[in-house]
């Protein structure tokens, strides 16, 4: 099989999986929310209500999907387009799993090894503000206009902590790329001395700060409670999204969770290990380099969605932020955290020389 | 001066910091939801009614539908009397009375009848003093439910919903107490 084929498939499952894996996270933290709060979620659309999704799509698609009348048509369309775009493009760089052999070539499961891959991630997040400010603004609503900038404002201060504590992690290990990243969590001993089996010399246990920051200012850029002062419906009459029905609020929800899909990848990647699972040097030795990769794949979706259900017993045990306390946080507690853990980091980096 | 022997003193004290951090309280927190899930998911939800295979359960005396009742011999026994009308406070009783003719001896007690007898569900507040008011013990509530309907005239129920079959009569009697049992004319 040539490579190109190869990725275009891997291109196609990608996206599958990234929009099956939303879709079902909306009747996750459906149920989720619903056992929390001592009562059963929808159990009528499907054995334990699993065609939920599936009902809720269709409900997007018979509504009648209108334009307000001053708007911008073009920005209008554009707006939540942009947003599903850059959620689902940040996928094309993680990597999802060990390599696989198809007749004898080993191939990479990762769609585009560019040795720039957190920059381009936190690239694409920046851009992803412009589709939020782009929705308030096409909007001709001054409430919309309102909520796109309290987002953009939140999506951009805490998007500082999570480039800071980031630079922690890529400190350790060297360089930007991500399959560098991964592949260094998998061997070595554990803080220098401890002797482990392979592929459990995770970053969570070198840099448990840094997880906890990036925790924090992910939950803040995907606009996620308690952060999500700009979406909700009490404050802001649903903010940004108000004037938008049927398909594109349909992509603005969806984006949302594609895109809490991808900064959970993201932070499975930096901190805990990628696909890395213990033992993954004695199953390849052993069972073949395939089997290794398909037990990489579903190690790397458990610990995802194990981090998505966390996102969402968060989401329903805090209140809400209030929007100063929020930026106070952003500002003034995770920056100056995330700057102390960098120095602390460089001082141990220069005092023990790994 | 106090109002109420229920105030309590605010306290304005500086946040310990244990609690600035705001981590503690949020693993509490997070323990309490979990201990919530972890329950229902092993226990079932403790409040949950599934209907329509569960029902909350209803008082004996809940009042429902209503019923026009006949008596022992299957003539109806309400004479358009329109003491329930008059008695309802949200008007929701109608009728038109019609004088019975020699053929039709058996079907109603006495001389005047009532053709039509509507009540508008969408009204009816299901207070029961129509049930009060009637003196031939005609009217009664009884404790089924209303259907759904689609449109707002399906609700104005007539005769054929509403007096009982003569086949299938609708049973009262637990609702009803000794004296009133007695009172039935």
């Amino acid at each position: 099989m040539e490579l190109l084929t190869f990725k275009i498939i891997l291109v196609l499952a990608l996206f599958l999986l990234a929009l099956t894996i939303a879709a079902y996270s909306t009747w996750a933290e459906r149920k989720v929310a619903s056992i929390m709060q001592d009562r059963i979620g929808p159990n009528r659309a499907g054995p334990f209500g699993l065609l939920q999704p599936l009902a809720d799509g269709g409900k997007f698609f018979f509504k009648e999907d209108f334009t307000p009348q001053n708007a911008e048509k073009f920005l209008f369309i554009l707006g939540p387009s942009l947003v599903m775009f850059i959620s689902l493009i940040t996928g094309a760089v993680i990597p999802w799993g060990k390599t696989l052999n198809f007749g004898g070539i080993s191939y990479d499961l990762q769609v585009a090894n560019i040795d720039v891959g957190v920059l381009f991630i936190i690239g694409m997040a920046s851009i992803g503000v412009y589709g939020i400010m782009i929705g308030g603004w096409a909007s001709n609503n001054k409430y919309s206009l309102l909520g796109a900038i309290r987002a953009s404002s939140q999506m951009i201060s805490y998007e500082l902590a999570m480039g800071l504590s980031l630079l922690s992690i890529i400190m350790m290990s060297g360089s930007l790329d991500l399959k560098l990243i991964t592949e260094a969590q998998s061997a070595g001993k554990i803080w220098g001395f401890i002797p482990a089996i392979s592929g459990i010399n995770w970053n969570i246990l070198y840099q448990p700060l840094a997880f906890l920051i990036f925790f924090i200012a992910a939950m803040a850029e995907t606009n996620r409670h308690p952060f999500d002062l700009p979406e909700c419906e009490s404050e802001l009459v649903t903010g940004y999204s108000t004037e938008y029905s049927s398909m594109k609020l349909g992509l603005y929800m969806f984006g949302e969770y594609v895109n809490m899909f991808i900064s959970n990848a993201f932070m499975v990647v930096l901190f805990f290990g990628g696909y890395n699972y213990p033992g993954i040097d004695w199953v390849t030795h052993n069972w073949g380099e395939n089997v290794a990769g398909v037990l990489s794949i579903l190690a790397f979706l458990t610990k995802t969605i194990i981090g998505i259900l966390i996102f969402m017993w968060i989401r329903w045990t805090l209140p809400r932020f209030r929007y100063d306390q929020l930026m106070h946080l952003g500002w003034k507690t995770l920056i100056p955290l995330a700057l102390v853990n960098l120095i602390a980091t460089g001082a141990v980096i220069l005092a023990f020389g790994n | 001066m106090k109002l109420t022997n229920r105030s309590k003193v605010v306290s304005n004290k500086e946040m310990t910091l244990g609690e600035k951090i705001y981590l503690p309280a949020i693993f509490k927190g997070m323990g309490i939801t979990f201990k919530h899930a972890v329950r229902t998911v092993l226990k079932g939800a403790p409040a949950v009614y599934s209907y329509p295979e569960v029902q909350k359960p209803r008082a004996d005396i809940w009042r429902g539908q209503h019923v026009l009742k006949r008596d022992e011999e299957g003539r109806e026994r309400c004479t358009a009397c329109g003491l329930c009308a008059v008695a309802c406070p949200a008007e929701a009783i109608t009728m038109t009375a019609a004088e019975r003719t020699k053929d039709e001896k058996h079907l109603y007690r006495e001389e005047k009848y009532a053709s039509i007898y509507e009540i508008n569900m969408l009204r009816c507040i299901f207070c029961g003093m129509c049930e009060e008011a009637c003196p031939k013990s005609a009217i009664y509530l009884t404790d089924r439910l209303v259907d759904v309907e689609q449109n707002r005239t399906s609700f104005i129920y007539g005769k054929e919903k509403l007096v009982e079959k003569i086949n299938a009569r609708i049973d009262i009697t637990e609702r009803q107490s000794e004296k009133q049992k007695k009172a039935v004319k």
